[in-house]
């Protein structure tokens, strides 16, 4: 436990990554509270004003059905954070609990995981979400975080299987088994704490795959489906009037790169916060 | 090796079953588009799940789908009206093409980088590469074609930003000429593509190439008197190249993921926007083809990796 | 006499917090002698590595060497070299053995290779040329039916032949001094004194100055001319051979020769030096030995510098300018 709050600590030392995390808070806040200053996203006020260049009164401009910009990035980022985060934090648990079944029990259950792992590792994720989608006529987002999460946890399952496998070598988890603690105490006081560290590595760099990914499937008209604005729906949207109206496009783009390589700088501090061979 | 090949039989074949299992899984029928698009008969209906096996009980449904794939029968695209093997072999060279240039890319400028990242850790134009190649990595790929396509396509007219041939070309233009065309027409979906797979292979680089720096035989080959660039690349590189080689493996899903969206937006003939446009028709068995042929190649490329390492570490080579 | 090395008050530091540097190797000096062996003495973490690497400016980074240090090679300023001139005199002038010689060889090279590229970086000689003297390096250190080593890879060979091939790539370009640096910790015992009987050898043939960093006390009777005594960064004790042995006069190296067991003469108990070696961060002030010395007194307070305690034998504590030390320390020995 203190070994992931030292990290953490450290990643606020490394400049780059406290830019990251002070970027991603600034977000998180815009995303939260936006959405109450701004202008109703789904809202068409005129024709006449669609498709308007940036100017004081629509800063990132207006789109061909005349919808704030800004105010649809913002909403946007609560999107697209929400879902990152729940899908991040089910896929990390998912293979926490893969991972420590098969480090700790090991035998023909560990191969047989593992071996579904390799399986599944074959498989891009991608390929797997678009076949579970491309028969879906409307996603409902909690399926979307759903499936997104359950598809997430290959990586993490093997990260903490060899943490387990590490740390039941160690000298103090020995002991615990000769002194005969159970099983759930030595998960629970030894296992999952001293694995936290690579899981939160794990977790924050997947935030932003994550982001990108939902990106990607609403980009092909899988994910989140209008009129919800998304980051990925809206360059969909903006795929026709580039040339046009580059603008309703740039934008939505802009706030995934700037979301994702905050989470990337801050989950990169962090790895060499935990991992110092790689700093 | 055998054992190997062993393995790896076992992983495709794990593979081949969750796929099975997706497909069963997922909520609705894969013939659903079909029916919400025109009106169709519940005769109709019959015919085409008969075609596609979907009245079958599970267990034949599983069976056939295995027997199908090994003997490269998967079915026929409901788009095209074509076997699937034949289209994936149609699109497959392009794909190919475009994939090899951008390892090409990676496996160049990108291992160079990295290394040039572990000799100077910690200075600045380590911490600025780190930032760059992290930019591009945040970059949607989709969203950085679109905006190539439009700055460099559109405005500047530096290149062609859609498909892989100009179609005004005259039809007896002779080798060269369209050995070029189709360059230029590369260069923008290599360029994306390499943008935001560049970073991991410069991170990957960099880690193991860090970690060999430090190492006594380093020092030894420095105290010998060998200039730094043979330190370096000599001695250093030619065994942070492992760990490189063993990430070739895990970086064939990102390349293949990736050339779905960019093929998707410069039109690109391969197997990316192939898949892409079968999830926008929902064209069900030429996706399952497409995802299939994935698992091949990704299962093939691990192998390719453990063959390349044992060839190339002389402590696998004589044991 | 000539002297081939003069090393004058090297400092190597390393980052520590906040900004601040510490120093692992703190003032150090000494010279060296053709055809001379000089035993650098101490523990592990007393900076007598650290000093063999900056010979050759070998620090690893963010470690440096601090203005001020000189270090001269016969009439050559050793740290106002860079580049190409740096990279002419390692190897040249100075050969350099290494502790460990499972990571000391490069793993994907054969031994060829990895003596043949010595010996070309420093001599215009062809490919073949090369292979005739690596051939006969692995003769000179003993090395059973080199041909077929040649062509070998590290990891088919033991410890010990790696540890001769180190050497065979130390001479390689025919240095006039020869650093080595713990040769034989990693090794078998019985490997050691081959590995030792190799040197001895070398050493008497080529006539090379030797300079030996080492632990171990006892594979320094016998071999070494002079030796110096390394703890916390600094020398602490400085003497020729014999007169050290017989006249151990700094407590610290008291310390060491009471906590190596004998073999012949009365069964005695063995005092191991209480307290362990402070941090480089945190050398302490005053003597650096005065947290574990027995017999620190009220001006250890303040450091000392090095006092002759007899001809050509100096230290680093106050008791020299004691009146009756010499008295104590015959004392001590009974």
């Amino acid at each position: 436990m203190t070994a992931a709050l030292d990290a953490l600590q450290a990643a606020w030392q490394n400049p780059r990554g406290r830019t990251g995390a002070l970027v991603l808070l600034i977000i998180a806040i815009a995303a939260l509270v936006g959405p109450w200053l701004l202008p109703d996203p789904l809202a068409q006020p005129d024709v006449l004003g669609a498709s308007r260049p940036p100017d004081l009164g629509h800063p990132f401009g207006t789109d061909q059905l005349s919808r704030d910009v800004l105010a649809r990035v913002v909403t946007g980022a609560r999107i697209s954070l929400g879902v990152a985060l729940l899908a991040v934090a089910l896929s990390i648990s998912l293979g926490a609990a893969v991972g420590i079944v098969s480090g700790y029990w090991g035998g023909a259950i560990d191969t047989l995981l593992m071996r579904i792992v390799d399986g599944a590792l074959a498989i891009p994720r991608l390929f797997i979400l678009l076949l579970v989608l491309a028969v879906w006529e409307r996603v409902p987002v909690l399926a979307l975080v759903l499936l997104i999460g359950a598809t997430g946890w290959l990586a993490s399952s093997r990260l903490v299987r060899g943490e387990v496998l590490r740390i039941r070598e160690e000298g103090y988890v020995r002991a615990a088994e000769a002194l005969g603690a159970r099983r759930r105490r030595i998960i629970f006081r030894h296992l999952l704490p001293n694995s936290l560290g690579p899981l939160l590595v794990a977790a924050t760099l997947g935030v932003g795959d994550v982001i990108l990914l939902e990106a990607g499937l609403s980009f092909l008209g899988l994910g989140i489906q209008p009129p919800t604005p998304s980051w990925g729906g809206m360059i969909l949207d903006s795929r026709d009037v580039m040339v046009s109206a580059p603008w309703t496009g740039v934008f939505p783009g802009l706030a995934i790169v700037v979301t994702v390589l905050s989470a990337n700088l801050f989950g990169d501090a962090l790895r060499d916060a935990v991992d110092p061979r790689s700093a | 090796m055998l054992r190997r090949f062993l393995q790896a039989a076992i992983t495709l074949a794990i593979a081949l079953a969750l796929l099975f299992l997706v497909m069963r899984a997922a909520p609705g029928d894969p013939l659903f588009r079909l029916s919400a698009e025109r009106p169709i008969s519940q005769q109709e209906i019959a015919v085409l799940r008969a075609r596609y096996g979907l009245d079958q009980p599970v267990g034949s449904q599983l069976l056939a789908f295995v027997s199908g794939a090994l003997t490269g029968d998967l079915g026929v695209s409901i788009e095209h009206g074509r076997p699937v093997t034949a289209l994936l072999a149609e699109r497959l060279p392009a794909t190919v093409l475009l994939g090899g240039s951008v390892l090409l890319l990676n496996f160049t400028i990108g291992l160079w980088l990295g290394v040039r990242q572990a000799v100077r850790h910690g200075q600045r134009e380590d911490r600025w590469l780190t930032t760059l190649s992290l930019t591009g990595y945040a970059m949607p790929s989709f969203w950085l074609g679109l905006v190539l396509a439009w700055l460099i396509g559109v405005e500047w007219r530096l290149l062609p930003a859609a498909g892989m041939q100009d179609p005004l070309l005259e039809q007896d233009a002779g080798f060269l000429v369209r050995a070029g065309d189709v360059l230029r027409h590369l260069v923008l979906p290599v360029v994306t593509l390499s943008t935001v797979s560049i970073a991991a292979t410069m991170r990957y680089q960099r880690t193991a190439m860090m970690e060999v720096l430090h190492l006594p035989y380093v020092v030894t080959a420095r105290a010998k008197g060998l200039s730094e660039r043979e330190v370096t690349w000599r001695h250093a590189w030619r065994n942070a190249l492992f760990p490189i080689i063993t990430i070739f493996g895990l970086w064939l899903p990102i390349l293949v993921s990736g050339s779905v969206f960019v093929e998707a937006v410069f039109a690109w003939p391969g197997l990316g926007s192939l898949a892409a446009n079968a999830v926008g028709s929902r064209d069900y068995p030429l996706l399952m083809g497409a995802s299939l042929l994935v698992a091949i190649l990704v299962v093939a490329g691990g192998v390719i990796t453990d063959v390349a390492y044992a060839w190339l570490d002389p402590r696998v080579r004589y044991g | 006499m000539t002297r081939v090395l003069e090393v004058d008050n090297l400092r190597v530091s390393f980052p520590g917090a906040d900004r601040t540097r510490f120093f692992p190797v703190d003032g150090v000096s000494f010279s060296l002698q053709r055809g001379q062996t000089l035993a650098l003495v101490g523990e592990s973490g007393c900076g007598k590595s650290l000093t063999s690497l900056a010979l050759l400016q070998l620090i690893p980074p963010p470690g440096r060497i601090e203005d001020g240090s000189r270090i001269r090679l016969g009439d050559t300023d050793v740290l106002a070299l860079q580049g190409e001139a740096l990279r002419r005199i390692r190897g040249r002038r100075i050969g350099m053995i290494f502790q460990d010689p499972m990571t000391s060889l490069n793993p994907v090279f054969t031994v060829e290779a990895q003596i043949s590229e010595g010996i070309l970086a420093h001599f215009k000689i062809s490919r073949s040329e090369a292979r005739q003297r690596a051939l006969q390096l692995l003769q000179e250190v003993g090395i059973p039916d080199p041909a077929e080593r040649l062509k070998a890879y590290p990891h088919q060979l033991s410890g010990g032949m790696r540890q001769r091939v180190m050497i065979a790539i130390a001479l390689s370009a025919e240095p006039e001094i020869l650093v080595a640096d713990e040769p034989t910790t990693a090794l078998d015992v019985t490997v050691q004194a081959q590995i030792l009987e190799v040197l001895d050898e070398l050493r008497s043939r080529r006539g090379m100055a030797v300079l030996l960093i080492t632990h171990d006390l006892g594979i320094v009777a016998g071999r070494a001319d002079r030796v110096a005594v390394m703890y916390a960064g600094q020398i602490v004790e400085e003497a020729p051979t014999q007169r050290l042995f017989d006249n151990p006069s700094h407590p610290y190296t008291q310390g060491l020769f009471a906590s190596v067991p004998r073999i012949t003469g009365p069964l005695q108990r063995l005092n191991p030096i209480r307290g362990s070696v402070p941090a480089p961060a945190a050398w302490p002030s005053g003597c650096r030995f005065r947290p574990r010395c027995p017999k620190a007194f009220d001006r250890s307070e303040v450091e000392p510098p090095l006092i002759s305690v007899g001809p050509d034998h100096r230290m680093r504590c106050w008791l020299a300018e004691e009146p009756n030390t010499r008295q104590l320390a015959a004392d001590e020995r009974r």
